[in-house]
């Protein structure tokens, strides 16, 4: 019974030109001088070198790795060295030079040791993928795909029927024609194995009715498997995967998916038998079938290449009469394209090689205009128009084109084959196809990069509406102090009193003990001193819980001496409290004296103090931009943060001296360094280090915005005596916290 | 040496434009011959001269155009045009109507639209329309074919000449020429068709005399074209076959209100020569096959309509122009449907 078979659409019959090259069985070509190997045989990403130039290599070694998924390694073709790596001309329409390996051979062909699979059905689907994929096979019809990633494509049970093309449709080539009637065996124990993989319910081999021996051969071979071999009327272009899909099948592949989808795969014969070398025989893909045909050779036939053997040296063997040579096509005459070139090689999909005579294969006569005849509709294996599609394209309409189907054309060339006004048709749609996609990736692009603006523009303008919201809040802010100022100016007793209730408020939570009213100045200063050190110590002990790591040297430094800082504080205020029974309402230049020997500096007039406020006024702010910016990008920008560190110790340093002589009004402080820490937590969140300091410059700040109104409130003139018993006490907090800051810095130029 | 550097494909069929028109001259050939016996020397004449005219003209133009002459002067498009045009007018033509119907035809019929391939019109009938529209008296004066006077056989060559050089009176032309058996049954009200074909010499037993063979010879001619595969036979399936029906639909029986019966309609005036030479006239006819067919059909409908109901004595030639009108049309909305797509495209893609 023979199966049922769905005609082609379209299609053309042009001469076959098969016969000269089917005279003489399959030759082995001798040995090439060198090999050049692509590192792109295939379709998908290039191959990675993994030799060096002077090494020496086997047959059958690999050279180079596949990289990536949809990729193919390259094996060594010959044994000897490697002489260079480097772009050299690849076969390509382009005649483009592209990454090779060339080889020298050392003329032993000295094979690499192959693993043998005689019991290739007990190896498990996987181990089978990555024979096959580590063979570097690829589909050896035409396009290249690698087998391995075409085979592990779909889910085990996806494909319901397994083609193997031996239709080989094209004029002149006949390498898988020899191939099946000489190596039908190997072909079908190929097939097995692809079979086993796939398990598919149905498996078609199928073949043009022009090759009877072959058939024959085939049907022998084939015998008690499950492999059918279809036979068809020959028709270019029969051999086209979908074309073929639709002779044996009746299916169409749906328009931009592939045969896969429909549970259908296709592999070539020749691509069978490189399966079966490479499992059964462990070999890799080295070698290939390849018709060396054409008027301006003496013996045409088809030759067994290595892969990478230059094509003037296969040519040389086919007797070629150089001066006859008019025109070399690698591939048939109908898809094939020429070659500029005879030092390129013979690479994976070289199928066929057509050293045409001038007579045979002659120039194409000058293009008359189209008159619609419709041969080309006709031709056609896809049903287009390509007398529409050449009219849109010489009108570069694009849209139209794509709304015609453009991209449905396989470029079989059956159109121009029959065009009575020789127009290089599929030129035209090559042309238009190749304009569409670059048009579509510039589009693509533009989309991007609208995208890309419309996002900075947007952030621009939060960025500038946040700026104007903060201006305007610090202009309300300064309306609002200003309008505190003067009403404090005009009645200076409430906002007096109103602040040391802040200040009684906020110390009753830390030391309610200390809030009596009557402490000495002394005391009062050394408390604040020492809420503050305690508040850093807290906040330092608070980040470090929650940055959930243990303390590093530089933390566990800053707690130390912030511990040591408090206990000297505490030492002083201890001291201070002791000596206030002892005078009375002395002077506190003699108590000031006595608590600290150090900080002698007792005539320091306002003015100089006034100058230093200014300029710490001018760090903070300095200090607070660049913060600002700092917490804008939400990232520890190393030397902006190292910068802002340095501005804000100089603050920190200046507005302690300041506070020093700025006495009266330090009750503020406590009320203002809570300020600081409830706003903190509002901040973006930063690494720990950026923390810990932080927290510092907060205080800072704070510590500043008090000596802000400390500096308005010196024109009330605080007694000369409380300043400076305030500057003494003060004095020693200040060394303490110098230094503190000192090592701060140089710990965070380590950062 | 240098290797020719070409993209795919690398053989071409060995066909061409040229060989195409000359496969279509040489199919003219026996509706020629069989026209030449029936109606004289007159027809000859006529060829020749609108050869010579439509070759001079298209080589005028060319040079005008600076395109080099021979080149485009080999593709026969020319003659093909002329040809069509000569076959159409009567053979008792004077000089200048042929010249002032093919200059016409290839001046502003074909090369103002852009020369061969581009005409939207088909030049041959567009010189028709101008000659059957400007001079209706000329062109609807035809001899009568061989056999329809007794004992009267065709013009001689000497008063073919005269007719031709325009030397003939008018009075003499008269009495030389009838009206068409188109004309006679469209203008026939009184008689039935029996009556009208037993008094009437100008109709045969299927039609007209002599024009049933012409137009028998044209279908032969056009059959060898099908065969040979220069057009496919979509077209003139569609004209003949929407004809026929046509005049099945609206033949009146055998009263005086007859029409003619479909074989009539099919083997007079140019329905042959129209179905498969001139709407199968690539350039101006629809693309895809099934557009091709609905092309044909449409001429099919308007050549009966304007025969039977409209002024002219035949209608090939107008419908065959408003249907090359609706040729892109057709073609935008019979796209086939593309391998692997569900459905076919329709109309043209929207552009915004």
């Amino acid at each position: 019974m023979t199966r049922k078979t769905w005609p082609l659409t379209g299609g053309i019959h042009p001469p076959e030109n098969k016969h000269q090259s089917t005279q003489q069985p399959i030759k082995i070509a001798a040995l090439p001088d060198k090999v050049i190997l692509p590192l792109s045989q295939h379709i998908g990403a290039p191959a990675e070198p993994i030799v060096a130039v002077g090494d020496h290599v086997l047959t059958g070694q690999c050279i180079a790795r596949a990289n990536g998924f949809v990729s193919a390694p390259v094996h060594a073709s010959v044994s000897g060295t490697v002489t260079a790596i480097g772009p050299m001309p690849i076969p390509h329409a382009s005649g483009m030079s592209e990454p090779c390996i060339e080889i020298q051979s050392d003329g032993l062909d000295q094979w690499t040791s192959l693993k043998t699979n005689e019991n290739y059905p007990s190896l498990s689907a996987e181990k089978l993928l990555e024979i096959i994929q580590q063979a570097g096979i690829t589909g050896l019809g035409g396009a290249g795909f690698p087998t391995a990633v075409k085979l592990a494509a779909r889910a085990e049970s996806a494909i319901k029927t397994l083609i193997i093309n031996g239709t080989e449709c094209e004029p002149y080539i006949t390498a898988d024609d020899m191939l099946m009637r000489e190596r039908a065996d190997q072909i079908i124990s190929g097939i097995q194995i692809l079979h086993d993989l796939v398990k598919p319910t149905e498996c078609l081999l199928g073949v043009e009715d022009n090759k009877p021996e072959a058939i024959a051969a085939l049907k022998k071979a084939a015998e008690n498997t499950a492999i059918e071999i279809v036979v068809f009327p020959t028709k270019y272009p029969s051999g086209g995967e979908k074309q073929l899909i639709q002779i044996l099948t009746g299916k169409e592949v749906p328009s931009g998916s592939l045969p896969a989808d429909i549970g259908i795969l296709c592999q070539n014969v020749g691509t069978a038998a490189a399966i079966h070398d490479a499992v059964i025989l462990g070999k890799p893909l080295i070698s290939r079938i390849t018709t060396i045909t054409g008027e301006a050779l003496q013996q045409p036939g088809n030759f067994e290449v290595r892969l990478g053997t230059p094509v003037d040296f296969l040519l040389e063997q086919a007797s070629l009469h150089s001066e006859q040579l008019a025109r070399l096509v690698m591939g048939g005459p109908m898809m094939g394209f020429t070659l500029q070139s005879l030092t390129v090689p013979v690479i994976k999909t070289t199928n066929c090689l057509i050293a045409g005579t001038q007579t045979e294969l002659p120039p194409v006569p000058p293009a008359q205009s189209c008159i619609r005849c419709g041969h080309c509709a006709e031709a056609c294996p896809v049903s287009l128009l390509p007398q529409q599609l050449f009219w849109f394209a010489q009108g570069k309409e694009y849209a139209q084109l794509q709304h015609h189907n453009l991209f449905d054309c396989i470029e079989c060339g059956a159109c121009a084959y029959v065009c009575p006004s020789h127009i290089p048709l599929v030129q035209y749609y090559r042309g238009a196809k190749g304009i569409i996609r670059q048009q579509e990736l510039m589009q693509q692009k533009a989309a991007q990069s609208k995208q890309r603006f419309e996002a900075r523009q947007e952030r621009l303008a939060k960025e500038a509406a946040a700026k104007e919201a903060k201006r305007k809040a610090n202009a309300e802010k300064a309306a609002r102090l200003k309008a505190a100022a003067a009403e404090k100016a005009s009645s200076n007793e409430q906002p007096k009193q109103e602040i040391q209730a802040a200040l009684e408020r906020a110390k009753a939570k830390k030391t309610p003990s200390k809030s009596r009213p009557q402490l000495s100045a002394e005391q009062k200063e050394l408390k604040i001193q020492l809420a503050m050190v305690s508040a850093q110590l807290k906040k330092l002990q608070r980040s470090m819980e929650q940055s959930e790591s243990t303390p590093d040297a530089k933390q566990q430094k800053d707690l130390d001496r912030l511990q040591q800082q408090q206990q000297s504080l505490e030492k002083a205020l201890a001291e201070a409290t002791s000596n206030e029974t002892d005078q009375a309402s002395s002077s506190s230049e003699s108590s000031g004296s006595s608590s600290s020997s150090e900080g002698a500096n007792t005539g320091q007039d306002l003015k100089v103090l006034q100058i230093k406020l200014a300029q710490a006024k001018a760090a903070l702010k300095k200090a607070e931009r660049a913060y600002a910016s700092a917490a804008e990008k939400n990232a520890a920008d190393q030397d902006a943060l190292k910068a802002d560190i340095t501005n804000k110790q100089a603050a920190l340093t200046e507005a302690e001296q300041a506070l020093a002589k700025a006495k009266p009004s330090v009750a503020e402080q406590p009320s203002h360094s809570k300020e600081a820490t409830s706003k903190k937590p509002k901040k973006p969140p930063l690494d720990e280090k950026t923390k810990t300091l932080k927290i510092q410059v907060a205080m800072a700040k704070a510590q500043l915005r008090k000596l802000n109104k400390l500096a308005e409130h010196a024109d009330t003139a605080p007694s000369k005596e409380e300043v400076e018993a305030a500057e003494k006490a003060f004095s020693e907090a200040e060394t303490a916290l110098a230094e503190h800051q000192q090592q701060t810095s140089s710990s965070l130029a380590d950062v | 040496m240098t290797l020719i550097r070409q993209t795919s494909p690398h053989t071409l069929k060995a066909s061409s434009t040229q060989a195409i028109m000359l496969n279509v001259l040489m199919a003219l050939i026996p509706g020629l011959l069989v026209s030449v016996y029936f109606f004289g020397w007159g027809v000859l004449i006529n060829l020749v001269w609108a050869s010579i005219v439509a070759v001079s003209c298209e080589a005028l133009v060319i040079k005008l155009r600076k395109r080099p002459i021979r080149f485009f002067l080999q593709d026969y498009t020319a003659v093909v045009t002329a040809v069509l045009l000569a076959l159409a007018i009567p053979p008792s033509a004077p000089w200048w109507l042929t010249l002032i119907g093919t200059s016409f035809a290839i001046i502003i019929g074909k090369h103002l639209y852009g020369g061969m391939g581009q005409n939207i019109f088909n030049p041959a009938m567009l010189g028709y329309v101008l000659l059957l529209i400007s001079f209706p008296l000329e062109m609807s004066a035809w001899l009568p074919a061989l056999g329809v006077r007794e004992g009267q056989g065709v013009l001689d060559f000497m008063t073919s000449i005269q007719l031709f050089a325009g030397s003939v009176p008018v009075n003499t032309l008269d009495a030389m020429t009838m009206a068409t058996p188109l004309d006679i049954l469209r203008e026939n009200n009184s008689l039935t068709l029996e009556e009208l074909w037993a008094s009437n010499p100008v109709f045969s037993s299927w039609a007209g005399k002599g024009w049933q063979w012409v137009n028998l010879a044209y279908l032969l001619g056009g059959s060898w074209l099908l065969y040979k595969r220069v057009f496919t036979w979509h077209a003139p399936a569609g004209m003949l076959l929407t004809m026929a029906i046509m005049a099945t639909l609206f033949y009146g029986g055998e009263g005086s209100n007859g029409h003619g019966s479909p074989l009539f309609h099919w083997l007079s005036g140019a329905t042959m020569l129209g179905a498969f030479f001139i709407i199968t006239d690539p350039v101006t006819s629809a693309a895809s096959n099934k557009g091709r067919f609905i092309f044909g059909t449409g001429i099919g409908i308007l050549t009966y309509i304007i025969r039977t109901w409209g002024g002219y004595p035949d209608g090939v030639a107008f419908a065959v122009l408003l249907m090359n009108m609706a040729a892109p049309t057709i073609d935008y909305y019979t796209q086939p449907r593309t391998y692997g797509h569900k459905k076919p495209n329709r109309g043209l893609a929207k552009l915004d």
